[in-house]
């Protein structure tokens, strides 16, 4: 057999239901993937090793009883740990939840379970989410396997490392405004950020909460699908959960490979022109529209011109959820304590609790989404950001109007060396650019591979309509067809 | 003109319930200003009349029977707590609100 | 505290206009709880009926309670309001222990009903009392203070923490302000509060129970000097826990109030809390730094917009007001409208019909609720419906008395059982033998022993002076210790001396 960790989730699950390999053997070459080279990636916070294996064996132990499997039954799989893991520490990278285990599975996680699929363990982030490149993870950075000393992205560099450096075929990310989707742009992989409501958020701990989508991290378009297409649909424990059925993510995949886009027209968003963006990135995404057009697409300039405002209103809205959300972090029910000394009252000790379990990044924004709640503050930043909103919804409703899919380079800069852009919170904002409009919309968009730049991964976003997930992946695909799949270099 | 004062930061920080250092209300002073001097361009855009969006997605009325389901045990609840005590979680003094 | 001089309530009156307001918080009778599966049952064990939602634990998500909302739409239509078409939750930030997530889950501008009214009697008066809006949001666990003198927060070491209650669904009805009323503030308020309740429960949506704290009640007063058009500055008062109390916090703080505004100070606006143990009310820690809340729209959840048809339809279903429920009861009870207000000021209004309901007649149900068992509530300064008698016992107790088992004596020995928890009247009635001796053989030995111990007066009522009779009664109801019936026992003695009655 093959290096088992370079098969697609796809290959691999039909390797294991023909009975050609074991889910347990596939699930101990990724184990002694991660032990071999995640000493130097640090994609993964916690590796459940038994947990894995015992899956695995389930798996196994189904297949040898003649049971049905799932199209993914086998796979190994890592989980962002932002997602509640029954039993499993779940930190979301923060110091005020370290060694807590949840009660509970995360509905994405039960799913998961369900389909057969092989959790080998918890991945790294940015504190709650709250980053672009895993700098502001409480337990160290990840390093990008294209180059160690540059970010993966973030918040979720732990998920796209992890399957850039083939410790996993797939993870499960999560994406606020572009965490899914910037990690898979510089580590060359792919990352699909579903329509909101069409991925259950139970048991994803809360960042903005309008603005947390759930998705898929894959090395290809068609696992990103197959993935997909079992962790979503309606859940009735989520009430923004949308109770239809989901699209044909898969089929759809499976049709843009093919590479005929014909007939589907593309939209380029004026606004971003480049402006903002490497001239490298600009390059490699102009080549990639290119490409598209020779597929067949009609590709057409659209103006969004709310775009613009598109990270301001970010900036206040997720903050101010997330001031909110993240107020139960107070050292009563869970989590970490100080200063319990019989010295301190209540308020003290959560405050002191607060202030060493919280990361600076995350305070920053709890203070900014503070403010921008605040009474006096309220209609000039919230409600102001929330009209802006609108308006970008309505951005986005005429564009679909005119065609198919927007197109856009997914992060304006490549990986970017370490502490490049820690001092300047606003610097690291900038990475979200282009992937917070969807956010703010509640659209689907994937960032695919569209080619390289100084030695370093480019995506292209593809964002669709609410609900038409199946078209960026139709897209995607065909792109994928002609780009093909980017390979790091050795680690 | 700076957005944000320190004092102000100083205020949010304890309405937060977050115990900064000196030293962090200079660093996030200035920052919160620079970040805050960026996203106030959102007030150039012309928006009086426009309706806010709180929710993305065009659902409304979406409710739950009312059925019992079970919950945790009273052992499965307090496993996470930092300190509990007869079944109850443990808190210390917590300065009094009545006379 | 200082020692002030406090004026007479007479002369408060007379020289203040007061302005009142009520906030009502109810909790919902619902099987489980506002946003998540837990039960709701009052009194188990700490910490069992909780869940990853109403323990606010990172990751967990609410969905409403239909049938708490229905049952605000409900409260809202019996409280006159309008329902709104389209309204929000929205998130009330605060930190405090007994809040699992730090934040409540309430309603800020946007409540499912507003603009009601509920009409009160007082004295005979109608009192239209405006409602200016019924929201929905969750309660709070309960946390207990260890350490302290008297389980108060002051002084306590420690605080542990119960989420039992924490998210069961809680109404919040908040009038507008009630100017006008005078010297009968007090009562207005308590009449209101006592309507209220009686609405609710009609409703069947809570069990309201003011000492079990399923009804909570929240004071504003204010003052303004006669003469003056602008109000006062208002305080809040909470901890108001009984009926009684809604009455006892208005007049105490309207005094308290004015004692100030007489020599000039002003008021303060404030939250204070009734004492129930003195009747007044104390300032509360005043914090050092204006609470601002942050409300905005629950982002967890989507809008309600309740069906016009389907509100309509609630509408339809309310049962009858208790005002016009009680009309229609006094016709039945044949009770003049002094009568009727008795009961009602009694709070024995559902007992009594409970009572008959359970077999009792009207007059009999009414004699025990508001006799014996009344004069025990208001001596231990409780609702009548705790006194520890329920209407099933009363009608016993009255069926016992019309067969003949007990006369009103005995009667009333037997309810002193009951409401001292012994049992059911008849269990209560053999127990302790408190039968009426109506086996006529004993009587009739009883009898002719008194008649034998009496010659005398045995002699003169042969001789026809009948009226000495009443000498050997009492000497027949002394021997079987009160246990005969008085008239059974004089026929038999004239019987016995051969004497026609």
């Amino acid at each position: 057999m093959s290096d088992l960790t370079r098969l697609t989730a796809a290959e691999l699950a039909a390797t294991i239901a023909a009975g050609d390999v074991s889910a347990v053997e596939v699930a101990q070459a990724h184990l002694d993937r991660i032990a071999a080279v995640d000493e130097r990636v640090h994609a993964f916070l916690h590796v459940d090793t038994e947990g894995a294996l015992a899956a695995a064996r389930d798996v196994d132990t189904r297949r040898a009883a003649g049971e049905e499997l799932g199209p993914l039954a086998g796979v190994p799989i890592a989980v962002k740990d932002v997602l509640a893991t029954k039993g499993v520490p779940t930190t979301a990278a923060s110091r005020i939840l370290e060694g807590w285990r949840p009660p509970y599975d995360a509905t994405i996680v039960e799913r998961l379970r369900a389909a057969g699929t092989v959790m080998l363990g918890k991945t790294n982030m940015d504190e709650f989410a709250m980053g672009s490149s895993t700098e502001y993870s409480a337990y160290g950075a990840t390093n990008n396997p294209w180059d160690l000393g540059r970010i993966p992205g973030g918040s979720g560099g732990g998920s796209a490392a992890a399957i850039a450096a083939y410790e996993a075929p797939l993870a499960i990310g999560t994406d606020t405004g572009g965490s899914i989707r910037q990690p898979g742009a510089v580590t060359g992989t792919v990352g699909a950020k579903p329509t909101y409501g069409g991925t259950s958020r139970y048991g994803l701990i809360a960042f903005s909460s309008s603005l947390d989508t759930p998705g898929p991290c894959a090395r290809n378009v068609q696992d990103a699908a197959l993935l997909h297409s079992v962790i979503a649909g309606h859940d009735p424990r989520d009430s923004t959960s949308i109770p239809q059925a989901v699209p044909d993510v898969v089929a759809a995949a499976r049709l843009g490979a093919n590479g005929d886009l014909t007939g589907v027209k593309v939209g380029l968003v004026s606004e971003f022109n480049g402006e903002g963006a490497e001239p490298g990135v600009m390059a490699a995404f102009r080549d990639a529209v290119e490409a598209l057009t020779k597929l067949g697409a009609e590709v057409v300039e659209i103006s969004c011109p709310h775009f613009q405002y598109a990270l301001p209103a970010y900036y206040l809205i997720a903050p101010s959820e997330a001031s909110s959300n993240l107020a139960r972090f107070d050292g009563v029910r869970f989590g970490l304590r100080t200063g319990d000394d019989g010295k301190h009252s209540l308020e003290e000790v959560m405050s002191l609790t607060r202030e060493a379990g919280f990361g600076p990044e995350v305070k920053r924004r709890i203070i900014l989404g503070t403010y921008a709640l605040s009474s006096g503050y309220y209609d000039a930043y919230y409600g102001q950001a929330q009209k802006v909103r609108t308006l970008i919804t309505r951005d986005f409703t005429s564009a679909f109007e005119q065609v198919d899919v927007l197109v856009s380079p997914t992060t304006p800069f490549v990986a970017f060396p370490f502490g490049s852009r820690t001092s300047d919170p606003y610097q690291m904002y900038l990475a979200d650019l282009f992937t917070i409009p969807t956010n703010l919309y509640g659209g689907p968009a994937i960032s695919v591979p569209c080619g390289l730049s100084e030695g370093l991964p480019v995506g292209l976003q593809i964002m669709a309509p609410t609900m038409a997930d199946d078209r960026m992946y139709r897209v995607a695909a065909a792109l994928e067809s002609t780009v093909g799949v980017l390979t790091p270099p050795a680690l | 003109m700076a957005a944000i004062s320190r004092e102000e930061v100083a205020h949010l920080a304890r309405l937060s319930r977050l115990a900064v250092t000196e030293q962090e209300l200079d660093v996030f002073a200035g920052q919160l200003d620079v970040i805050l001097q960026s996203v106030a361009r959102i007030g150039d855009v012309a928006a009086t009349d426009i309706p806010p969006t709180s929710h993305s997605v065009p659902l409304t009325n979406v409710f739950r029977d009312d059925v019992v389901v079970p919950g945790l045990s009273q052992e499965g609840a307090l496993s996470g707590a930092p300190d509990a005590e007869d079944g109850r979680f443990r808190v210390p003094r917590i300065l009094d609100e009545e006379a | 505290m200082t020692t002030t001089v406090l004026p007479p309530y007479d002369d408060v009156v007379a020289r203040y206009e007061p302005v009142i307001g009520l906030e009502t918080h109810v909790e919902l009778g619902t099987k489980t709880k506002m946003f998540c599966g837990c039960p709701t049952e009052f009194g188990a064990e700490p910490n069992t009926q909780v869940c990853p939602v109403c323990l606010g634990l990172p990751g967990a998500l609410p969905v409403p309670n239909r049938a708490a909302i229905e049952a605000t739409i409900r409260i809202g239509l019996a409280l006159n309001c309008s329902i709104a078409e389209w309204c929000r939750f929205a998130r009330k930030n605060y930190f405090y222990p007994d809040m699992p997530k730090n934040f409540q889950t309430s309603q800020y501008d946007e409540p499912l009903c507003v603009d009601g009214y509920l009409d009160v009697e007082v004295d005979g008066e109608m009192v239209r009392v405006e409602i200016e809006r019924v929201h929905l949001e969750e309660d709070t666990g309960k946390t207990l203070h260890v350490g302290g003198a008297t389980g108060r927060i002051h002084g306590a070491t420690e605080s542990l923490v119960d989420y039992n209650r924490a998210g069961i669904p809680l109404v919040e009805i908040v009038t507008k302000p009630i100017p006008g009323t005078g010297a009968k503030a007090p009562l207005v308020a308590r009449a209101y509060v006592t309507e209220l309740r009686d609405v609710i429960r009609s409703l069947n949506v809570s069990d309201v129970r003011m000492e079990q704290g399923s009804m909570r009640c929240d004071v504003n007063t204010s003052l303004t000097p006669a003469g003056q058009t602008e109000w006062g500055t208002r305080t809040e008062t909470k901890n108001v826990n009984s009926l009684r109390s809604v009455e006892r916090a208005v007049r105490a703080e309207m005094i308290r109030q004015a004692s100030l505004l007489d020599v000039g100070t002003r008021i303060f606006q404030e939250t204070r809390h009734f004492q129930e143990d003195t009747g007044d009310t104390r300032a509360g820690r005043s914090k050092e730094e204006a609470t601002d809340y942050r409300y905005f729209p629950e982002p967890d959840l989507v809008p309600m917009a309740p069906d016009a048809a389907w509100v309509a339809e609630l509408k339809a279903a309310l049962p009858e007001a208790p005002r016009l429920h009680r009309k229609r009861l006094q016709e039945q009870w044949d009770l003049t409208d002094q009568d009727m207000q008795s009961v009602v000021n009694a709070g024995a209004v559902e007992l009594i019909e409970a009572t008959i309901a359970a077999g009792a007649t009207a007059a009999g149900a009414r004699k025990w609720w508001l006799g014996e068992l009344a004069r025990r509530a208001n001596e231990e300064g409780i609702e009548l419906s705790t006194v520890g008698a329920t209407p099933a016992q009363v009608a016993e107790l009255q069926q016992l008395v019309d067969e003949g088992k007990l006369n009103d004596k005995l009667a009333r020995a037997v309810l002193e059982g009951v409401v001292a928890g012994e049992g059911s009247p008849r269990e209560i009635m053999t127990a302790r033998g408190l039968e009426v001796v109506s086996d006529t053989g004993a009587l009739t030995a009883a009898v002719d022993d008194a008649i034998a111990a009496n010659p005398d007066v045995a002699a003169k009522i042969r001789d026809g002076k009948v009226a000495a009779a009443g000498a050997l009664v009492g000497a027949v109801m002394k021997t079987t210790r009160g246990q005969a019936d008085a008239k059974t026992v004089r026929e038999l003695i004239l019987s016995r001396l051969g004497v026609e009655g």
